[in-house]
């Protein structure tokens, strides 16, 4: 196979995606931590000015979705094909909730009345506390494998199969993470009261988390060794998850220092080394199957074609500088406290 | 009911919603960069206000667009999973470049295009508006690129054999330049245009017959009419290079485009008719040897008809194919008409007086909208039973895993939740319309524009 500074080509475009996921993760994951806490601020105010700090960016933040979802499709079509006729439903349920999501967003503000405010208020958030459950659920479901026969097709239950005990705690796992996460991206936009209520949001999120990771974890170990068999034959992978503990339990301790920003620095750095960390006890396998080994599907009976690959890996090298550029002045431009406007929602 | 019809009418269905949206975030993208050049050349207060007022309008649009347009992509994984497989290694660089240059450049500069006006300098706003529209143009690119390999597939080579053939690229500029993608995007293009054009010009018809906002109403029309008209005309050239490449590369879409059944018979062009599929024959309107005329310059030039084709291997609903695209020409011909027409008038200094024209104009925005609509309808069912032409059929394309209820299921959810966010969608637009370019405080040039309405509302 041909190989490109040492790594093959599947490999590469594993990272491509590897790199784009965590991406979505990380931007997404804001505003959906973000949209999750709407209800536990009390005041319009407080909503509105919650609603607004994500305001400029979701949009963007989405289409992170968007490329990630492609390079999935373009780069390993197999996957892509399997694992989204596999999970119908809940990959349906996150459209169902994407959509109601940025309704909401959009038609809040466009009424002044209290009931359409509410009503709109309540949707916002049961759609982001949804969707960032579904993402957990679906990297559950991966990380466990589903029954997939020799022409990889799906062979389980079709309706509620997708919602097993870990995938339960994935959820939970990550919408507890994207909370956390969310809160302290509201806590650098805001002042004031809002922000004294938001510190204490924030040390209940941290709570929810520690307990939801640990247990998956623990669940993780026992019930499903297969995770950690690469960790086992080699232990100088250990330095992953010792990293991903070290940069969890800095977040608590900038926080108490108040220094949000670092905090939010490592809340992220948290969702990437957690992905990291999915990646490595994976690769090369993509979705194991439940039947036989023989059935999984890696990087290499799924990829596309070198030349392909190729062609692909050279658009996002051209791509990428491009898109960090812009990407850094946007949020540059809008970096500090919400200032409500005219243009806001 | 089957699977494949069922995850036939899904994608339809998405998809023609879909579409409502993004070749008005084209069109309106377009009119914004030229409303806001304008205001920086001219320092007018007057187009800043227009670039504002269309802004609003363009972001209720754009949002929309980007939620429908996710579920797309899921729905090619999760209802399309033989057809994902079959083209990914080929489309997946017509997705990553998407991604990468278009979708990534105009949902970046989103943010300031919407939220900047008061954060950054004029130019630097009216780089970013030039930022989102072209990476709208860039989006259409590389979307059109997509289908039109659908239709006349090239550089590429298929590997494997039954359920494991698939294609791979063996050229990406072939894959890019296939031929067919240059004339349908830049008929997508000019379809997006004039769907843009047109509502500006029926929003601001509305008020001049109302006769709020005259000053700012006036001009934003001019623009939009010189634009629509420059494009309409346009439209008749792509279209018809559109038409010749149908009839080189997709002989049996062609035939059924005229519901030409005998390559002996006459080929002629059809104004409006019926075809009776039973009996192969079409009644109507029609001008005899047009279609051997359009093709070739010549009326007994023969044009290969349906029946050269086995029956499956042809599209089986001819006289639907046959109806999308003659309203659809019938439409570009009426815009045609209607845009020199008013521009003439407005030549001679007499169109604004005209209120009957401008009611017309009013009402004409649903125009472009359902040309747009019919005209993927005859492209996309005129290129069945194929999803991939030639290559690969629908219906061996949809997910083997997943069950027609499970189908009607997301179905009947697509249909619930996209009729709320239509009714909010028009809901939103009439209370913007209704709130016009102004804020309370200020009022039009004119003395009875902008502030008598506001006193009255």
């Amino acid at each position: 196979m041909e190989t490109f500074l040492g790594l093959d080509y599947p490999t590469w475009w594993f990272l491509v995606v590897g790199g784009l996921f965590s991406g979505y993760a990380i931007l997404d994951g804001f505003d959906f931590g973000a949209g999750a806490w709407h209800l536990f601020l009390k005041k319009e105010q407080s909503r509105r000015i919650a609603l607004n700090a994500v305001g400029p960016v979701w949009d963007g933040n989405e289409v992170w979705l968007v490329i990630g979802g492609g390079a999935l499709f373009a780069g390993f079509p197999l996957m892509y094909a399997t694992l989204f006729s596999s999970l119908y439903i809940p990959f349906m349920l996150f459209l169902l909730f994407i959509i109601f999501r940025a309704i909401s967003i959009e038609f809040r503000g466009k009424e002044p009345m209290l009931w359409w405010r509410r009503l709109w208020d309540v949707c916002y958030s049961i759609s982001s506390i949804m969707l960032a459950f579904l993402l957990g659920v679906v990297l559950g479901n991966v990380l466990q494998g589903i029954p997939i026969d020799e022409n990889y097709q799906y062979k389980g239950g079709v309706l509620f199969e997708f919602l097993n005990p870990y995938a339960l705690m994935t959820g939970f796992t990550t919408l507890s993470l994207f909370m956390a996460h969310g809160a302290i991206f509201l806590l650098l936009k805001t002042e004031g009261r809002l922000f004294a209520k938001l510190t204490r949001l924030l040390k209940r999120g941290m709570i929810f988390f520690m307990v939801s990771f640990a247990v998956t974890t623990l669940y993780t170990l026992i019930y499903i060794p297969h995770l950690s068999d690469d960790f086992k034959s080699n232990p100088s992978l250990f330095i992953i998850p010792l990293l991903t503990f070290l940069s969890i339990a800095n977040v608590p301790r900038l926080a108490e220092k108040r220094k949000y920003k670092w905090a939010f620095l490592f809340s992220s750095l948290t969702i990437a080394f957690l992905l990291v960390l999915v990646a490595v006890e994976l690769y090369p396998v993509l979705l194991r199957s439940t039947i036989d080994p023989k059935f999984h599907i890696d990087i290499y009976n799924a990829a596309s074609s070198t030349k392909s690959l190729q062609i692909m890996l050279t658009i996002v090298a051209i791509g990428t500088p491009l898109v960090l550029f812009y990407t850094i002045f946007v949020y540059k431009t809008f970096w500090g406290k919400v200032e409500l406007d005219e243009t806001s929602y | 009911m089957e699977t494949e019809i069922l995850a036939r009418i899904q994608f339809a269905f998405t998809v023609a919603f879909h579409y409502i949206y993004p070749p008005l975030s084209i069109g309106l993208g377009l009119l914004l960069v030229i409303f806001e050049s304008i205001y920086i050349r001219t320092k007018k207060e007057i187009y800043h206000k227009l670039a504002r007022f269309w802004t609003k309008i363009f972001a209720l649009t754009f949002g929309i667009g980007v939620v429908t347009g996710i579920v797309m992509e899921f729905e090619f994984g999760t209802n399309w999973a033989v057809y994902s497989r079959y083209v990914g290694d080929v489309f997946g660089s017509a997705l990553a470049a998407e991604g990468i240059f278009a979708f990534a450049l105009e949902s970046g500069f989103l943010g300031i295009l919407l939220f900047g006006w008061n954060r950054v300098k004029p130019w630097v706003h009216l780089v970013s508006t030039i930022g989102v529209f072209l990476g709208s143009m860039f989006s259409a690119i590389w979307i059109v690129v997509a289908n039109s390999w659908q239709q006349t597939p090239a550089g590429f080579h298929i590997v494997g054999e039954g359920m494991e053939a698939r294609a791979e690229i063996t050229d990406f500029w072939a894959m890019v330049f296939n031929p067919s993608s240059v004339d349908r995007l830049t008929h997508v293009w000019l379809g997006a245009f004039l769907a843009g054009a047109f509502l500006v010009m029926s929003v601001h018809a509305y008020y001049l017959v109302k006769g709020k906002y005259i000053e700012i109403s006036r001009r934003a029309f001019k623009i939009a009419l010189i634009v629509a008209t420059i494009f309409s005309l346009g439209q008749l050239f792509t279209g018809h290079q559109s038409a010749d490449g149908v009839a080189k590369n997709q002989p049996a879409k062609l035939a059924a485009l005229e519901g030409h059944y005998e390559e002996s018979a006459p080929a002629d062009m059809y104004i409006m008719g019926w075809v009776d599929q039973e009996n192969q024959e079409v009644s109507g309107i029609k001008i005899p040897g047009g279609l051997s005329f359009l093709l070739d310059y010549n009326v007994e030039t023969p044009v290969t008809g349906l029946n050269a084709f086995p029956e499956d291997e042809r599209p089986a609903q001819v006289n639907a194919v046959f109806q999308f695209y003659h309203i659809m020409v019938a439409i570009g011909m009426t815009l045609i008409f209607l845009t020199l027409f008013a521009s003439f008038l407005l030549w001679r200094g007499k169109f604004f007086q005209k209120k009957w024209l401008l009611w017309i104009f009013v009402f004409a925005v649903f125009l472009p909208q359902i040309a747009n609509q019919v005209g993927w309808f005859a492209a996309e069912m005129g290129r069945q039973p194929w999803v991939v032409y030639g290559l690969l059929r629908t219906d061996e394309a949809f997910s083997q895993a997943v069950s027609d209820n499970q189908i009607l299921f997301s179905l009947i959810l697509f249909f619930l939740i996209y009729a709320l966010l239509f009714t909010l969608f028009i809901n939103l637009l009439h209370k913007k319309i209704k709130h016009g370019p102004y804020e309370e405080a200020e009022s039009d040039e004119t003395p009875f524009g902008g502030t008598l309405t506001h006193m009255i509302n």
